[in-house]
């Protein structure tokens, strides 16, 4: 009887820890820098994360190189100059989400969180803390956010020539939509 | 019971703990490698007065001025060769990824030329490893000077020349990038029957790129065509300059012993020598406009 009860806590430990954690692989980043003289524009729908609902836990893995943009030009001078992908090839982020308490994952709603985490872009990692929100639906799980960044905080340098034409802050949106269905 | 108890905590706890390291790896073991293709061997489509092996992407077109004054050595009285000017405009566009075509005009021997550059293998690394990149270029050049002699029979045939050229290309890193590319010039009409109208030639260039936005770049070609019975003395092309990047503009700034802008003149037909002196100095200028989104 002892034995059974072991053996049944055991396995419902690991059926947890693997039914609670959503991957995706095309999930949505993508950043916006406006000026005057030239609008930006990257859009990366190649990224990878997993939200674990027991905990909060939630990492996303972008790779530079799939950003794409408007002018063949611009995704050269992105990976070449800027955030310079091959020594660099990904940015990601490890963090948390501080009121996992507040999403019930069940009732379907938008929840508002804040996550707090290690962001790392260009070699350079940096804690941050932003707000955003998880979309809880049938079948689905969503979690979008919409924040700034400076890129000289992560050493990504713009020269004078270029001053006016990239922004000092630069937009991000993240859009990751998880599938329920397990992994996909 | 107690004993249990323990032991469960004992394989509870690794879980916990490896749970916030363990998702990143898990993204990781789960993604499969991909293709990466290298890009950006050069800046530009030309290394200095020749092909390089990139190509315009698809949707793009470039806009390419070219000059080359005269010789440097002529002297305070010509401004060091600044007086005189040759000049070639390109319009240059990418179909897709792997197929470009160009045409230009330049002012040396009034030349239309029109050329083709496709893609046959790019250096990669990942899934699939390929450690060079193969372009093969067809180019025609169109010579519309008037008739030396127009009471002789003159056929339009004689105007054209043919160039094929294959291009290999490595990036050994990301401020080295090594280039070599084995050249076929046929003329149809030659000045003398000294000349040859089928020339070879081996060319070789690289570029080392000083910051992000600067690079050193050189080229050299090497006739293989005995150039001491040739009707008039011409020397190997050797060219040398830098590769500067502002936005959508790349320029190139270029010391050159040949005037031509196109294979056809360049390779047959420099008659300038480093040694003595004659030297152009020179630019490109690449402008590029996005015509779809990529």
């Amino acid at each position: 009887m002892k034995r059974l009860i072991f053996i049944i806590i055991i396995t419902g430990i690991f059926i947890q820890a693997s039914g609670q954690k959503y991957i995706t692989k095309n999930g949505y980043i993508g950043f916006f820098s406006h000026t005057p003289v030239e609008d930006i524009k990257g859009d990366n729908n190649q990224v990878a994360s997993i939200l674990d609902i027991s905990n909060g836990e939630i990492v996303f893995q972008v790779l530079i190189k799939s950003f794409k943009f408007e002018k063949a030009l611009m995704e050269e001078h992105f990976n070449e100059n800027y955030m310079e992908s091959e020594k660099y090839p990904k940015a990601t982020f490890t963090g948390k989400i501080l009121n996992p308490s507040a999403v019930s994952f069940s009732t379907p709603a938008i929840y508002e969180v804040e996550v707090e985490g290690d962001l790392s872009i260009h070699g350079v990692t940096k804690k941050v803390k932003e707000k955003g929100s998880i979309e809880i639906a049938k079948g689905s799980i969503s979690a979008n956010s919409r924040f700034s960044i400076v890129p000289e905080d992560y050493n990504i340098k713009i020269p004078n020539v270029v001053r006016n034409n990239i922004a000092k802050t630069i937009e991000i949106t993240v859009n990751i939509k998880y599938s329920t269905s397990g992994n996909q | 019971m107690k004993k249990q108890f323990i032991l469960i905590s004992f394989l509870t706890i690794p879980l916990l703990l490896n749970a916030q390291e363990n998702l990143l790896d898990m993204l990781d073991q789960d993604t499969k490698p991909e293709i990466e293709f290298t890009t950006a061997t050069f800046k530009s489509t030309r290394i200095m007065n020749g092909h390089s092996v990139e190509r315009m992407p698809g949707g793009q077109l470039d806009f390419r001025i070219s000059h080359r004054f005269g010789r440097i050595n002529s002297g305070a009285y010509e401004l060091f060769g600044l007086d005189q000017s040759n000049i070639r405009f390109g319009l240059e566009y990418g179909i897709n990824d792997w197929l470009m075509i160009g045409a230009g005009r330049g002012s040396y021997e009034k030349t239309f030329d029109g050329f083709a550059k496709f893609s046959v293998f790019r250096q990669s690394s990942g899934a699939r490893k390929m450690p060079v990149s193969v372009t093969f270029l067809s180019a025609v050049a169109l010579n519309s000077l008037k008739w030396a002699d127009p009471s002789r029979t003159n056929y339009f045939s004689s105007r054209l020349s043919y160039v094929a050229q294959i291009l290999v290309a490595r990036k050994f890193s990301q401020s080295f990038s090594f280039q070599l590319m084995p050249a076929y010039v046929h003329r149809n009409l030659v000045a003398t029957e000294l000349d040859p109208n089928d020339l070879f030639t081996i060319g070789a260039g690289g570029r080392i790129k000083l910051t992000r936005r600067i690079s050193f770049n050189a080229e050299y070609y090497y006739l293989a065509n005995p150039k001491k019975y040739l009707s008039q003395e011409v020397y190997d092309p050797l060219s040398v300059g830098f590769d500067i990047e502002t936005g959508g503009h790349v320029f190139q700034l270029i010391f050159t012993n040949s005037v031509a802008m196109i294979e056809k003149g360049f390779i047959g037909e420099t008659t300038g020598s480093w040694g003595l002196g004659d030297i152009h100095f020179g630019f490109n200028i690449s402008r590029v406009f996005s015509f779809k989104k990529h």
